[in-house]
């Protein structure tokens, strides 16, 4: 062995065959350490925050003090930034990689939006502020207003939408609203079956029955099939472009046509924006409404779950409609901010309100800083190098894995795959799992529902080659060995801080809140 | 452009791979009048991170921020002390650049941290379950309306004039979709709820009854005689909290029978962010926990024994049951959930009480010197954090003329309810640890001279 005088052994000299990942004894894997909940390392007698004691004077809360303890643990400050900092090393994120989730635009989040958002002057404003203390704030949504209508060609945009799905929600009140002012009630709105799950819910919230409209072999809703079942109960279509099978939807300006002249209106969903963006106005294309994930297309970042902010740009027909608040400029150049207050006969036609104060202000200083930073130059370049890479995916994969529509044309900025061709037995849920242990984060998986064993694929604008090169290979290596039959494939991921977890037993005994073990014990 | 990655080199090498002659014809697909040939006319080209930033510096330096003004604006939005190292933890690019947790393996942190952030909220709220967030309190608020429909089956909802406008009109937009029977009237200015007409009003049509706890006036009223009644004529009982913080020093909704506690949690880690993003709290008893609306986490095992956190429930959710699912919400506020939950366990429950004892005594303090103003009346009897005031004059005039002095001083009734000109001279007044004596003597000042 080679040593130091010391006794300090410096280079390996034992390699465990046997045992090559031996236990430890805290169940911790040197980088990657186990952490327990707060419940089980905190107490409610401590605390991370220290106050200035005040005089406490006689409680005026009407006799409702609060008498028994909550039951929430508090940790010191250190204990704290630690015990989120080793929650954080069990996330995959797109900072530490490729995280090409089909339909979610996984792109970078510029830091520079970060910095933004936490200027004072944008971070530490009150949404009730007299409107002359604001009028910076009001600026930045009236900015990004007119970038939004410029980039999608429409006459004006609602702005308070917390995020997509809620967008959805704006965009058929307006036509609901429409419809309703010229004494119209229809009852139907057609959805294509590669929807989203939020377009039918959205549309049976309104209050609408939802029928599915039929797709061509080649993954396009079928025109003439739609023509057929236009008529006077049909209140809407809702169609995304590109469609969730990464397509764009060529008859597009033929379906707008017809469900204008059968008296409907077109819904777009508009989570697919980023394969667009710079070089088509849906505008252009007749949609009357059509909703903008700004944490999509427009970089705000996806935050374990949000927040997001959706946008919704409207059509003159709708334009009337739009939800309440918005802002306006005025003659002077100052802003004003259109709410109850100052509505008016003016904005009687305005469908009310959606949420209280004005939306994702947060997410508007972020996309705004994204927008300005690529200009409309950047932006074109955006979409094309979102589809140059997704097309690269496809044709540089569709030798290993079936793409159904790789007939269909160029994909636009997301490339969809099947599990045909996989040996018995072996599932796109097995190739998920595999990408794991490759160190990326899974395409998304069994959508668009219109395709057996979906990977939806979406590689968006911020990956290099270099690292879609190593993705590549990585997926074509699970795809031969699902094809092989490779067993060792069904139990992956290894290298995950988790196996595959047991999503049965979470439904079927729903554990929801951290109950103590006695109380636990005790129940049963 | 700083955000792009590929060379020129790589387009023409990718562009061979993919069969085409440039990106251009990977756009085939749209129909030719469709296509835009350029760049859109009439918009700037890109910038570099220095201009950007001046331009959006000097956007943000035309907004008085609160730290620079003696600051009492409430009304369902609170400025509250956020540490240090809550900020830096949401920074953190593996929580702040994930998503929603779909492949639970590698997104244990979020996942444990809304099991974490469930616990905190139910035990928060006095209930046995909570789910992962909604987008904020006013569209938590018509959620549990609609969740309350589903379960009683019935259509009439029982408003209490205590309810934040907003949240008000947020459900009136929503029921004339939804077709339910908001029944609602406007507030008086008296420091007396409307707890009684309440009771009143409860039948066996009644979906449920909802209250705001401290309501939008500040006053805190029991509501466990309305709890009882609500259940007696099997109606449930939705209570919505605007301000969290006050649960550090008030009985929780769950203690007074509470069927279904929502509320905004902008109070405890988010900020203020001119109205968004926010974040929608949602509790509920357990038994119906399968009529929730909204993202669910819970424990399970993974293959190898050990436990962990999945996602749950989803037969409830869109992307599963679609046209029936109990909402349409797919992301909701995953990094304001976190940045409530890493707060909340700085505070932990010891400093969650302090935090409220010390609001609610700056807010004595406040009403105190404020009501000895001449042509102020305090029209509350009780409050925590938060009071109205009645002023002589136009109160959304004195709140433009204080502003025009350099204080925020409050958000006027008339503001948020303009179609009660009996409300004109109401002012509502917040007063949290971040207020100073100082703050309080220059409003009272202010005050005194605009009032004259």
């Amino acid at each position: 062995m080679t040593m130091l005088k010391e006794g300090r052994p410096t280079a390996p000299a034992h390699v465990n065959k046997e045992h090559p990942d031996p236990a430890t004894a805290t169940g911790n894997r040197a980088l990657m350490l186990e952490e327990p909940l707060i419940f089980e390392i905190g107490s409610t007698e401590t605390t991370g925050v220290d106050f200035t004691p005040v005089d406490k004077p006689a409680s005026r809360l009407g006799g409702l003090e609060r008498k028994r303890s909550i039951g929430l643990p508090g940790l010191s400050e250190q204990e704290t930034v630690r015990h989120y900092t080793r929650l954080s090393r069990q996330n995959y994120a797109i900072d530490l990689g490729l995280f090409p989730l089909g339909s979610c635009t996984m792109k970078h989040n510029p830091r520079l939006n970060e910095k933004v958002a936490r200027m004072p002057g944008f971070a530490d404003i009150h949404p009730l502020a007299p409107v002359a203390t604001v009028q910076g704030a009001l600026a930045v949504i009236h900015e990004l207003a007119e970038w939004l209508k410029t980039l999608t060609g429409m006459a004006a945009v609602a702005m308070s939408p917390k995020a997509g799905a809620h967008g959805e929600l704006c965009g058929l009140l307006a036509i609901r609203a429409a419809l309703e002012a010229r004494g119209d009630a229809r009852s139907v709105i057609l959805v294509p079956e590669s929807a989203h799950g939020t377009n039918p819910a959205t549309a049976a919230f309104c209050g609408y029955k939802v029928e599915d409209i039929p797709a061509t072999p080649d993954g396009r809703v079928d025109l003439a099939a739609l023509k057929a079942r236009l008529g006077p109960d049909v209140a809407a279509v809702m169609i995304t472009n590109p469609n969730t099978c990464g397509l764009f939807e060529r008859d597009m300006k033929a379906i707008s046509d017809a469900v204008h002249a059968a008296g409907a209106l077109v819904y777009c969903d508009g989570a697919n924006f980023n394969a667009i963006v710079g070089r088509v106005r849906p505008g252009d294309l007749g949609v009357d409404a059509m909703h903008i994930n700004l944490h999509k297309t427009f970089s705000t970042p996806h935050g374990g779950g949000g927040p997001g902010s959706g946008p919704v740009v409207l059509s003159e027909a709708l334009a009337p409609y739009a939800p309440l608040p918005f802002v306006e400029k005025l003659a002077d150049g100052s802003f004003a901010l259109v709410e109850e207050e100052t509505a008016g006969e003016h904005h009687a036609g305005s469908f009310g309100r959606m949420v209280a104060f004005h939306g994702q202000m947060g997410m508007f200083t972020r996309a705004l800083t994204y927008i300005l930073s690529h200009g409309a130059d950047g932006l074109r370049q955006v979409s094309g190098d979102a589809v140059l890479n997704a097309n690269y995916i496809l044709r540089s994969l569709d030798s290993v894995l079936d793409a159904p529509f790789g007939g269909s044309g160029p994909c636009m900025h997301e490339a969809l795959f099947s599990d045909k061709g996989l040996a018995e037995g072996f599932t796109t849920l097995d190739i998920a799992k595999g990408l794991i242990d490759e160190g990326f984060h899974p395409m998304t998986m069994y959508f668009p529902l219109v395709v057996h064993g979906a990977m939806l694929i979406e590689p968006t604008e911020t990956e290099s080659k270099a690292a879609l090169d190593q993705f590549i290979m990585a997926l074509r290596s699970l795809a031969e060995r699902a094809k092989a039959g490779d067993e060792a494939l069904k139990g992956a991921p290894y290298h995950a801080p988790r196996r595959r977890l047991d999503e049965t037993l979470a439904a079927r005994k729903p554990v929801l809140v951290w109950i103590e073990e006695a109380l636990a014990e005790a129940a049963e | 452009m700083r955000y792009l990655p590929l060379t020129d080199i790589d387009r023409s090498a990718m562009l061979d791979v993919v069969g085409a002659s440039s990106i251009d014809d990977l756009f085939v697909d749209v129909p030719a009048e469709a296509r835009l040939s350029a760049k859109i006319a009439g918009l700037p080209d890109h910038a570099s991170e220095l201009a950007v930033e001046r331009h959006m510096g000097k956007l943000a330096r035309q907004n008085l921020s609160a730290g620079d003004a003696p600051f009492f604006l409430g009304a369902g939005a609170y400025r509250h002390h956020v540490p240090a190292s809550v900020d830096h933890l949401i920074q953190r690019g593996e929580f702040l650049t994930a998503y929603t947790p779909y492949q639970p393996e590698i997104a244990q942190g979020t996942l444990q941290v809304l099991f974490e952030f469930q616990t905190q909220v139910a035990r928060l709220f006095g209930c046995d379950v909570a789910n992962a967030s909604m987008y904020d309190g006013s569209t938590a608020c018509w959620e549990a309306i609609g969740m309350a429909r589903r379960i009683t089956k019935r259509g009439k909802a029982l408003l209490s004039n205590g309810l934040h406008p907003h949240y008000v009109s947020v459900a009136r937009t929503m029921a004339k979709f939804t077709g339910d029977d908001l029944v609602y009237r406007t507030p008086e200015c008296d420091g007396e709820s409307d707890g009684v007409e309440l009771l009143r009003e409860i039948d066996r049509d009644t979906s449920c009854v909802v209250v705001q706890y401290p309501d939008i006036l500040g006053r805190i009223s029991d509501l466990s005689s309305i709890a009882e009644k609500a259940h007696e004529a099997g109606a449930l009982l939705i209570v919505v909290v605007t301000e969290p913080v006050a649960l550090g020093a008030l009985k929780s909704p769950g203690e007074m029978g509470a069927d279904i506690v929502v509320g905004e949690g902008q109070s405890i880690g988010v900020g203020l962010q001119f109205g968004g993003p926010y974040l929608g709290l949602f509790a509920c008893k357990s038994k119906y926990v399968r009529q929730m609306p909204g993202r669910l986490c819970g424990e399970t095992v993974d293959a190898a024994g050990q436990r962990g956190f999945v996602l749950t429930l989803s037969t409830r959710e869109q992307h599963i049951r679609r046209e029936k699912a109990t909402s349409n919400i797919c992301t909701n506020s995953g990094l304001c959930a976190l940045a409530f939950s890493i707060h909340m366990t700085l505070l932990g429950e010891a400093g969650l009480r302090e935090l409220a004892e010390i609001n609610h005594a700056r807010a004595c303090e406040a009403a105190d010197i404020l009501s000895a103003v001449p042509g102020v009346r305090l029209l509350n009897e009780s409050f925590f954090n938060e009071f109205t005031l009645v002023l002589s004059k136009d109160a959304r005039e004195v709140a433009r003329t204080l502003a025009e002095r350099g204080i925020l001083g409050g958000v006027s009734l008339g503001r948020l309810m303009p179609d009660a000109p009996e409300l004109a001279n109401g002012l509502i007044v917040a007063v949290t640890e971040m207020t100073t004596s100082e703050d309080i003597r220059a409003l009272a000042d202010a005050l005194k001279e605009v009032l004259a």
